[in-house]
């Protein structure tokens, strides 16, 4: 521990710093494409459609029982043998995320959406608004104005969450730090480094959605 | 108006009205009370079809509200509701709570619909707090902007779900005030409430309900003169005792 | 799309034990974390909520550092990290003798992780059973530690059922992450399943349908002992 080697960092930083781009990307790509699908889905969920309904609870209740790498490992052999030709990792996983994270942010949605009353639905209804026009205008902005801290929270979850792609050797941040420790044998330094980093990191973010929720509330 | 013919619901097993028939007619203003749990809310709230029945027939215009093919926001567009929690949309201003529907649902231009909801909020005595948000208004406030809300609309009829029994009391005087003139103009209003003192100064007839039955439907006068019923007696010896 | 179907591989010898081997590990590494998980989580919460802050902050801490660090980083700093900080004979010790060492670390990482989300739970849990609560018990004359052993522990532990109980699956579904340091449990299983004998479908099917059979039958399982064990008029928190 005497021999802390702080230029085994500086001198590989920029390699670590592509890792953490993807890594951000990747959860920015999915936490987009999970709340779009979660949306529709919680939209399935609370459904009078009892098909649409059950069809979208099994969706969710099914992803979430499973853990994330195996979904992760499920879409990386998946995806070339449906496309019948190899893409890249990346796509698959990211295809893996959305679907997966989707589940979680339905549940947040849906929690979201219930928590506007049964009175505001049945205001808007008896001003003649259909369906549609409900939900655009006054569900879904008074729901969101709720959940826009726990959408963001589960964001920072989904970014820990990339991580996880080690598993398939896709190059984010911790596989490059990991990458670097094997090879130039400095463990300590680089996996010190990676956690002082997403704790950082995700520390900030997370005190920065709490300064938000406080000015929302008021 | 609003015509009920043997009209009935259930909630799975338990029957929450059962066989009503009453009428409302164009001008006219009527009363419902009655004990919690006598379906006066539901009857009311059939009239716009929140509330589905299943057996008999509700006609508003002569429009079947429960008819297969009706064109039910059409219909709610045309009928006022007034709720007892007021229901103002939280995340709108006051002017833009008149307004959205205006807009969403009559397609009104955005000028025509604000110019409407100023001059329904001056009338409610609420122009000074067009630009606030519903939690920075009063109870009272609250609900006479949801009056105004349901009156941009140009309804042919207004219903009232209990529209004071959420307010503190010196509240309620407010919101009966606009009441009052609106039945005064000649408005057609299904009011539930226990404001008996406004049920006698402005109702053409008031309705008893218990049960899921209508027990009495008598005109006013009539009403408070003698019950004929003894569980319209009772209820009234208790709201009416102090 | 081409692919050779073929399903019994998976009763075939050696994979159908490969299977049994790794459930059983996924069970072992899951129920053993959660004993420290609970354990550590519960005493966390409780100091969470005590009146002392120097204790308040020492907890709060332990959450932030834990649950702002990404589980796998957590698997790493265990396993390739601690052993380096330890004066060397214990260092030595951990890497050369102690036995199952991927086993051992896996729970260890996993226990103390979760544990800080058990924390936020228990703390909750005790929140909810609200303030006026604990001052009634202080009027009866209840000491600090009579006050949570009679008054808050014993409501604040029924309403978090579910969410406990969610998080005793969300450790079984993390305990995944153990195959990163060489635990071969179900989900590693699969993988080595697909790279011996590229039936990855058949594989992987598998591991789906065994983790969402789990979760399903505590779910249940726990909705029965929920109900059995309800207080009448009493809430629980986010049941479902």
């Amino acid at each position: 521990m005497g021999d802390f080697d702080v230029s085994v960092i500086l001198d590989n930083l920029p390699f670590l710093l592509q890792g953490l781009q993807l890594s951000l990307v990747l959860t920015a790509l999915a936490m987009t494409g999970g709340i779009v699908l979660g949306t529709l889905l919680a939209l399935a969920r609370l459904s009078e459609l009892k098909p649409l309904a059950v069809a979208a609870g099994l969706y969710i209740d099914f992803f979430r029982s499973l853990p994330l790498i195996l979904v992760i490992f499920w879409f990386y052999f998946l995806v070339p043998l449906v496309l019948g030709r190899p893409v890249g990792g990346f796509y698959s996983v990211l295809i893996a995320f959305t679907l997966f994270e989707a589940a979680y942010y339905a549940e947040i949605i849906r929690a979201g959406i219930t928590s506007v009353g049964r009175g505001q639905v049945a205001a808007a209804r008896a001003l003649g608004m259909t369906y549609t026009q409900t939900m655009h205008h006054i569900v879904l902005p008074q729901a969101f104005r709720a959940m826009v801290p726990v959408l963001l929270t589960q964001g920072i979850i989904l970014f820990q969450d990339t991580s996880l792609v080690y598993v398939v050797g896709l190059k984010d941040f911790l596989t490059s730090a990991e990458l670097i420790a094997t090879r130039d044998q400095r463990l300590v330094e680089m996996f010190l480094f990676a956690a002082a980093l997403y704790l950082v990191l995700c520390f900030s973010a997370s005190q920065g959605v709490r300064l938000l929720q406080r000015r929302l509330a008021k | 108006m609003i015509v009920f013919d043997r009209v009935s619901k259930w909630y799975g097993a338990f029957q929450a009205l059962n066989q009503c028939s009453t009428h409302v007619d164009r001008g006219e203003v009527v009363v419902v009370c009655g004990p919690s749990g006598s379906g006066k809310s539901t009857l009311i709230k059939c009239v716009n079809g929140l509330e589905p029945y299943q057996a008999g027939s509700l006609t508003v215009d002569g429009i079947e509200v429960g008819g297969r093919k009706t064109d039910r926001p059409r219909l709610r567009a045309r009928i006022g509701m007034v709720f007892q929690n007021f229901e103002l949309f939280p995340h709108l201003t006051a002017l833009t709570n008149i307004c959205i529907a205006q807009e969403q649902v009559l397609k009104r231009p955005p000028d025509e619909a604000r110019h409407k909801a100023l001059t329904l909020l001056e009338r409610v005595g609420l122009i000074d707090h067009a630009n606030k948000h519903p939690s920075q208004l009063s109870g009272g406030q609250q609900q006479r902007v949801a009056i105004a809300r349901a009156l941009a609309m140009d309804p042919m009829a207004m219903l009232f779900d209990e529209p004071t029994s959420a307010l503190d009391p010196e509240m309620i005087t407010e919101v009966l005030d606009v009441m009052v003139a609106l039945a005064k103009e000649g408005m057609t209003m299904m009011v539930v409430t226990h404001e008996m003192g406004f049920a006698r100064k402005v109702a053409d007839r008031v309705i008893f309900m218990d049960d899921g039955r209508i027990i009495e439907d008598s005109q006013t006068d009539a009403f408070f003169g003698k019950p004929r019923s003894e569980r319209a007696e009772l209820f009234l010896s208790k709201i009416l005792s102090h | 799309m081409t692919y050779n179907w073929n399903w019994s591989i998976l009763i075939n010898d050696p994979y159908l034990g490969w299977l049994v081997d790794g459930l059983l590990w996924t069970l072992a590494v899951s129920l053993a974390a959660w004993v420290i998980a609970f354990t550590l989580g519960s005493v966390l919460g409780i100091l969470r909520t005590t009146p002392s802050p120097t204790l308040r902050t020492m907890a709060a801490t332990y959450v932030e550092v834990f649950r702002n660090i990404p589980l796998l980083v957590h698997f790493f700093l265990w396993y390739f990290v601690f052993p380096e900080l330890l004066p060397d004979a214990a260092g030595m010790w951990v890497k050369r003798e102690m036995p199952l060492p991927a086993f051992t670390t896996a729970v260890v990482a996993l226990g103390l992780y979760t544990a800080s989300r058990v924390c936020e739970q228990v703390r909750a849990g005790i929140e909810a059973v609200g303030s006026g609560q604990r001052n009634a018990g202080r009027a009866m004359g209840f000491t600090e530690q009579q006050v949570y052993r009679y008054v808050l522990l014993p409501v604040a532990f029924r309403i978090i059922v579910p969410p406990m109980t969610s998080e005793f699956l969300t450790i079984f579904k993390n305990s995944s992450l153990a195959l990163t340091i060489g635990v071969i449990e179900l989900t590693a299983v699969t993988r080595r399943i697909e790279e011996y004998t590229f039936q990855g479908f058949e594989a992987f099917t598998a591991a789906t349908v065994i983790y969402s059979l789990i979760t399903f039958t505590v779910m249940g399982l726990m909705r029965l002992i929920e109900r059995r064990s309800r207080v009448p008029g009493m809430i629980s928190l986010g049941s479902g």
